[in-house]
């Protein structure tokens, strides 16, 4: 069980409150139209899977209903830090 | 479309149009989503002591705000309609007699208020709140539990992950959480007594869990 900090509620929760959306910083072409079919099926379906630092989206389901982004360690499961949509991560693999 | 942040008079009217009055009346009586349980009842009939005191505190007005919570303006409307400040810490509340304002999210609170002066206050709001907001009447949609007894804080511990030790759980303080499978927003208004905002459809199940689990401790309905 992973025990959160959610940067909104300025508190820990229990992992069961929270929902992750999978991996964070994905940038959605400014023009869509004119994408190329490669370009946007890597858009939309191709994801990162690391071994070791892994910048996640997640949401506070269950309290605030806010997203928010961690930085997780796939390895270990260590959380290295949650920082707010809009922010950049200090952790960040080598 | 116009700009929410600077409307003239008349486009600021037009958004009234949609607000109305949910309430038929004082005359006409409204059915709470325990209805059927018939607490009244068994506040007259069930036990006198017990470690739990459960009381529904029904058919309140809950209104659902969003706005800016670095705009002083709309933080200064509020002020002028309910006569207290919006809580801006995370995770706290604030009350004026019978007005109750709850922290949900940075953008976003719950104002509990008597059932037949919600009409009135949704008006007010609509009259002193400038700029761009969103006040949505959701008394249907929830309903709230009052807990209360020695036995409180163990009763709760059986439903909820969150810490109820009042050091990090304080009176005033609101935590939206889990509660029994379902979802709950957890207010402490004493050292044992805590209120419950919980969902209309859920309302039903979190009775008859409550029921079982203060079984141990003995649960006295108050109406």
């Amino acid at each position: 069980m992973l025990h959160i900090y959610c940067p909104h509620c300025a508190e820990y929760r229990e992992e069961d409150e929270f929902h992750c959306a999978g991996q964070a910083h994905i940038a959605r072409p400014l023009d869509p139209e004119a994408c190329s079919d490669q370009e946007w099926g890597e858009y939309l379906f191709f994801r990162k899977n690391p071994r070791g630092l892994h910048h996640e989206l997640w949401v506070h389901a269950a309290g605030c209903r806010k997203f928010f982004n961690m930085t997780r360690d796939t390895q270990s499961y260590e959380i290295k830090e949650v920082y707010k949509i809009g922010e950049q991560p200090s952790v960040v693999a080598e | 479309m116009s700009d929410l942040n600077n409307m003239t008079a008349a486009e600021s009217a037009a958004t009234k149009a949609a607000v109305m009055n949910q309430v038929p009346g004082p005359e006409i009586e409204g059915q709470s989503p325990l209805h059927h349980a018939d607490l009244a009842s068994l506040a007259k009939q069930g036990p006198k002591t017990g470690g739990i005191h459960l009381r529904e505190q029904k058919l309140l007005g809950h209104l659902t705000l969003r706005c800016n919570a670095e705009n002083a303006e709309q933080l200064a409307a509020v002020e002028r309609v309910l006569g207290v400040a919006l809580p801006l810490q995370p995770l706290t509340s604030t009350e004026n007699g019978n007005y109750s304002i709850r922290w949900m999210s940075p953008d976003e609170w719950l104002i509990l208020v008597p059932g037949l002066e919600t009409f009135d206050i949704e008006t007010k709001f609509r009259d002193e709140m400038p700029g761009h907001y969103s006040l949505v009447n959701s008394s249907g949609g929830s309903t709230v539990l009052e807990l209360s007894g020695e036995n409180v804080v163990d009763l709760l511990k059986k439903a909820t992950p969150v810490d109820l030790h009042s050091k990090s759980f304080p009176v005033g303080k609101v935590v939206s959480t889990l509660f029994a499978k379902s979802t709950a927003t957890i207010r402490r208004t004493g050292e044992q007594r805590f209120e419950l905002v919980i969902r209309r459809s859920f309302s039903d199940y979190l009775w008859l869990w409550l029921q079982d689990a203060s079984l141990e401790f003995g649960l006295v309905v108050e109406a």
